[in-house]
């Protein structure tokens, strides 16, 4: 046990899922030609105004309400002023004493525990440009020059920021896995780190295991995915441990985590000491959400992975680990109660899903959405190993086939002429060769080692390619051996 | 027949809408008249003579088939060069935006466009707007035509000076504090602020954006009345714009003032004022007396501190507006320069001119933290103050009048070096933007041969009420003075 308690509060930037920008009528998804997505609005040419896209509100709202936030009956905009070459007027509009919701909270388990997070607050903000700076290393230092796109320049995004009720890195990452699922569910982001649309900056200080004062913090920055966020945490927690062990100070500065390095350095402090200048956008009109409108977004909310989780347990007899996975993602969840509606037993449907499903996705690095294998065709095969049409053992190696393509288990089997053999007749004959290929063996059992069957059931097995009806030959076997004949 | 060029816009509508003259006749008119005079006046900073021709000549086909070619078909129209027009340089004044072309009509050129606009060139201002006589504009002081040794005014000083000129037969401004109303007073012109909200604000390249409003400057109200109907309207680009109809106002005009309650707030007539000012003032309001208004004396309490509260809002808004011209994407840039940081500072540098850059300085300060609540957030409260003050004075006025500046136009030179004695000819049409209430100018009389304005200011869109006290005024007043700038006096 350390000496030492973490505190880590995190700041969260997630993309919403809208059709359009913030403040214009451009096209807000991922990808396209550099700057063909941009118009004179969000590339902040003279003379244009911003008009705020409603629907982002809505997911806002969502968002806040599904993470248990006051939404604020009246919120304004900003404007924080900074010059940087992503930022077309340099200043970026965002929400900032006046958010759209305040004061919520979530519950997460982690390691069988569950722990609460207080949420600061959730508020709206517009997405920079992207600079690629042209040299070898791709950095700014002693490039030539640098391009702007402006494509994702005013995307809506969400802010939230936790109250620092982290104490662990494995929380902080359960934590973002929740943070994702609800946003999944909620259809307000896709949350995809690799593109940028989910972004996670951590808070973290250290002290004595007990204090309640808190030590001097660092900001994490430049973690790209849930395991980069873990390790950085981890890192970061050992690197402060060793200044403060050996007598020093932590000091307060932005670190940047090098996922390649494995380390956290620190970033120039100077380029980071800005003064925003945040002052009320004159051009936007005070946001007033009535409370109509807040109980139409509510009576819209769809089930939340943690109803989810507590009804997987409810309804199918899920025990919690189960019912935690499979609502990690929530594709993972939507396929594993396609399957289980499709007629698969629900512990062997969530056993298959959390066990070769799930290191098949973890060695392609896919994502369930892009599996061959549709939940009715697992279903399928479940339903053959019930009926006792194929043995466990031959399911895997069907299953394996499947996931490679995308036929149903039915064809895969009558293919491979893989059905298990339940007759007693064609099962007798190889039991036999068996029992004379033995003798030692048999000699063994009939002095009352009893476990030297499962060796005779294994010959047996191996003999007919694993389609016996391992039960059956088991019977057959002890039958043979104790009639002696 | 009076020259083309000297007549009002509702004149030569009738003309052109009885074919009784050509919409080229009329461009041809004017565009003597700038080749006879501008040289000397200087109201432009382009001049759209192609453009301006097929306009007129698409204006004439559509008459010659029958068709209604647009209200504002045929008569030529400057534009202050704040207004982004599509693939017509718009430079704001600066030599930031020297060469830069629009890609998108603002929002009321597109409107006047719809109605046949015949845009005859884009008007001199004080760099982005910010100034009172013209002499900020980066290329070039326009001069009044009433006396070309004095200033139009300013902002916009160009779009007054062409129509005073007869370069041009009404324009377009923006007043953000003051910038029409004080040039048309100047010019011996209608100009009106409307109501905050009123006219779209979506590429008028922004100053300060609480207070900005584009508006028209004509010869007399009928034409200003006529071009704010063609202005006016809730604009979706534009979020702080207002929704609702728009009413008619030609159709209030001549409704006279009988029974009006005018008030004349005490602090706007306190020291300053020239004595011809002060004439022209007492004369006018004992017209409306003779007319069966009720003058009395109204106060506004905070007014002293409007002043100050402006020039803390305005450079904050500004500082934030002008924060994009950084020579990324548009404008100048300077090459050269061995980094980013270095290549911002040397291209603003060279952009902006002294004016803009001391108020980018003022408007960063008073932002900064630790100053925002001394500044900003005493100046936010002071507003609210002014407000209130209005509309104290609202409930037992329907109108207040004061002059429009303190004195007729200053001599050119005569402020540029003292920022502050030029704050301070805006101290009565300043309150009028930090409310966010209409307010018009009109010319009612002559200090030493210069024109003198009369302000009149109004609740919240109220402009139709505005307008027609306004026009019953002018109707007494008879100002039939006009300015010869070819011979360089007023006569
Ligand atoms: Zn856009």
């Amino acid at each position: 046990m350390s000496a030492y308690e973490a505190v880590i509060g995190l700041e969260i930037h997630a993309e919403l899922k809208t059709s359009s920008k913030m403040f214009c009528a451009c096209d807000a998804s991922f990808g396209g030609e550099p700057n063909s997505r941009t118009c004179p609005v969000c590339l902040g040419l003279p003379g244009v105004l911003p008009v705020l896209n409603r629907q982002a509100v809505v997911l806002a709202t969502r968002l806040a309400l599904a993470l248990n936030c006051e939404i604020a009956p009246h919120s304004i905009f900003h404007r924080k002023n900074y010059f940087y070459p992503d930022m077309p007027k340099n200043f970026q509009i965002s929400q900032y004493d006046l958010p759209l919701g305040v004061g919520g909270h979530l519950e997460v388990e982690a390691d069988g525990e569950s722990f609460r997070v207080g949420i600061t607050r959730v508020h709206l903000e517009e997405d920079t440009g992207k600079t690629v700076h042209v040299s070898e290393s791709g950095r700014i230092h002693g490039s030539e020059y640098s391009l702007e796109d402006f494509n994702r320049a005013g995307v809506p995004l969400l802010e939230i920021v936790t109250e620092p009720d982290i104490r662990t890195p494995e929380q902080a990452r359960a934590f973002m896995q929740e943070l994702k699922s609800i946003m999944e569910h909620l259809e307000v982001s896709d949350c995809r780190m690799e593109e940028g649309s989910l972004r996670c900056d951590a808070n973290i200080s250290l002290r004595p295991a007990g204090s309640t004062k808190l030590g001097v913090k660092t900001e994490v920055k430049n973690m790209n995915s849930f395991r980069a966020l873990q390790r950085a945490l981890a890192y970061e927690i050992e690197r402060q441990e060793g200044v403060l062990e050996s007598g020093g100070e932590v000091n307060q500065e932005t670190r940047h985590w090098d996922a390649d390095a494995n380390v956290t350095t620190p970033l120039r402090t100077k380029e980071y000491a800005y003064d925003y200048r945040y002052f009320p956008e004159p051009d936007l009109v005070p946001l007033e959400l009535d409370r109509e409108f807040i109980a139409s977004v509510e009576a819209t909310l769809p089930e939340l992975p943690a109803q989810r989780r507590r009804r997987l347990r409810e309804d199918y007899g899920l025990p919690a680990h189960d019912a935690v996975i499979l609502t990690s993602s929530k594709a993972m969840g939507d396929f594993y109660e396609a399957a289980v509606a499709a007629g698969a037993d629900p512990k062997a449907a969530s056993n298959w899903m959390m066990g070769e499903l799930s290191a098949y996705l973890n060695a392609k690095g896919m994502e369930i959405e892009e599996v061959p294998v549709s939940p009715a065709q697992l279903a399928g095969m479940i339903k053959l190993v019930e009926k006792g049409t194929i043995s466990g053992k031959i399911a895997k190696s069907v299953f394996e086939e499947m996931l490679e393509s995308g036929r149903s288990a039915e064809e895969i089997v009558a293919e491979r002429g893989l059905t298990q053999i339940s007759d007693e007749g064609e099962l007798d004959a190889v039991v036999g060769e068996v029992i004379k290929e033995n003798a030692s063996v048999v000699e063994d059992f009939r002095k009352g080692k009893e476990k030297a069957v499962s060796f005779l059931v294994g010959q047996v097995m191996r003999k007919t390619q694993g389609r016996a009806n391992p039960q059956l030959v088991n019977d057959l076997l002890l039958r043979k051996l104790r009639g002696g004949d | 027949m009076d020259k083309l060029y000297a007549m009002k816009a509702w004149e030569l509508k009738s003309l052109l809408e009885r074919r009784e003259v050509s919409a080229a006749e009329v461009l041809d008119s004017v565009l003597d008249r700038i080749v006879e005079v501008e040289g000397k006046v200087r109201s432009y900073i382009t001049v759209t003579e192609e453009e301006a021709r097929k306009a007129a000549a698409a204006a004439d086909a559509a008459r010659a088939r029958g068709e209604d070619a647009g209200a504002a078909a045929g008569v030529p129209m400057a534009v202050k060069d704040v207004l982004c027009t599509r693939g017509v340089r718009t430079t704001c004044g600066s030599r930031m935006l020297e060469n830069y072309l629009p890609v998108y009509d603002a929002t009321v050129v597109g409107r006047l466009r719809a109605e046949g606009l015949t845009m005859v060139g884009k008007a001199n201002m004080d760099e982005f707007a910010m100034g009172s006589s013209t002499e900020n504009s980066a290329f070039f002081p326009t001069r009044n035509p009433w006396d070309l040794g004095r200033v139009p005014g300013g902002s916009s000083g160009g779009s007054a000076a062409a129509v005073a000129a007869g370069e041009a037969v009404w324009a377009l401004g923006s007043d953000t504090g003051g910038s029409i109303r004080q040039p048309a007073s100047f010019c011996g012109l209608v100009g009106l602020k409307p109501t905050y909200g009123l006219v779209s604000r979506y590429g008028l390249v922004a100053f300060a954006s609480s207070l900005d409003q584009v508006g028209p400057i004509a010869r007399d109200v009928r034409d200003c009345a006529l071009l704010l109907s063609l202005l006016a309207g809730h604009d979706p680009l534009d979020s702080t714009s207002l929704p609702g109809e728009v009413p008619d106002y030609l159709a209030a005009l001549g409704g006279g003032v009988r029974g009006l309650k005018v008030g004349v707030p005490r602090e706007l007539v306190q020291e300053g004022l020239t004595a011809g000012v002060r004439e022209s003032l007492e004369n006018a309001l004992r017209l409306l007396e003779e007319m069966g208004a009720e003058v009395s004396e109204a106060s506004l309490p905070n007014l002293d501190y409007a002043l100050s509260a402006y020039y803390i809002i305005a450079p904050a808004e500004a500082s934030s507006n002008l924060a994009r011209f950084d020579g990324v994407r548009y404008g100048l840039r300077v090459e050269g320069a061995a980094d980013m940081l270095e290549m911002y500072g040397r291209t603003r540098a060279a952009g902006f001119g002294p004016e803009v850059k001391r108020r980018i300085m003022l408007g960063t300060y008073a932002l900064s933290a630790g100053y925002y609540e001394a500044y900003y957030g005493q100046a936010q409260k002071v507003r609210t103050l002014i407000i209130m003050d209005f509309e104290e004075a609202f409930r037992r006025f329907d109108v207040l009048v004061s002059p429009t500046s303190p004195t007729p136009a200053f001599g050119l030179g005569e402020k540029v070096e003292d920022p502050l004695s030029m704050y301070l000819s805006d101290v009565c049409t300043i309150p009028v933007n930090l409310a966010g209430i209409p307010a018009v100018s009109i010319p009612c009389g002559l200090d030493e041969g210069l024109p003198v304005g009369l302000q009149i200011m109004g609740k919240v869109l109220d402009e139709a009420n505005l307008l027609r006290v306004a026009h019953a005024l002018e109707e007494a007043l008879e100002f039939r003075a006009e300015p010869d700038p070819a011979r360089g006096v007023g006569r």
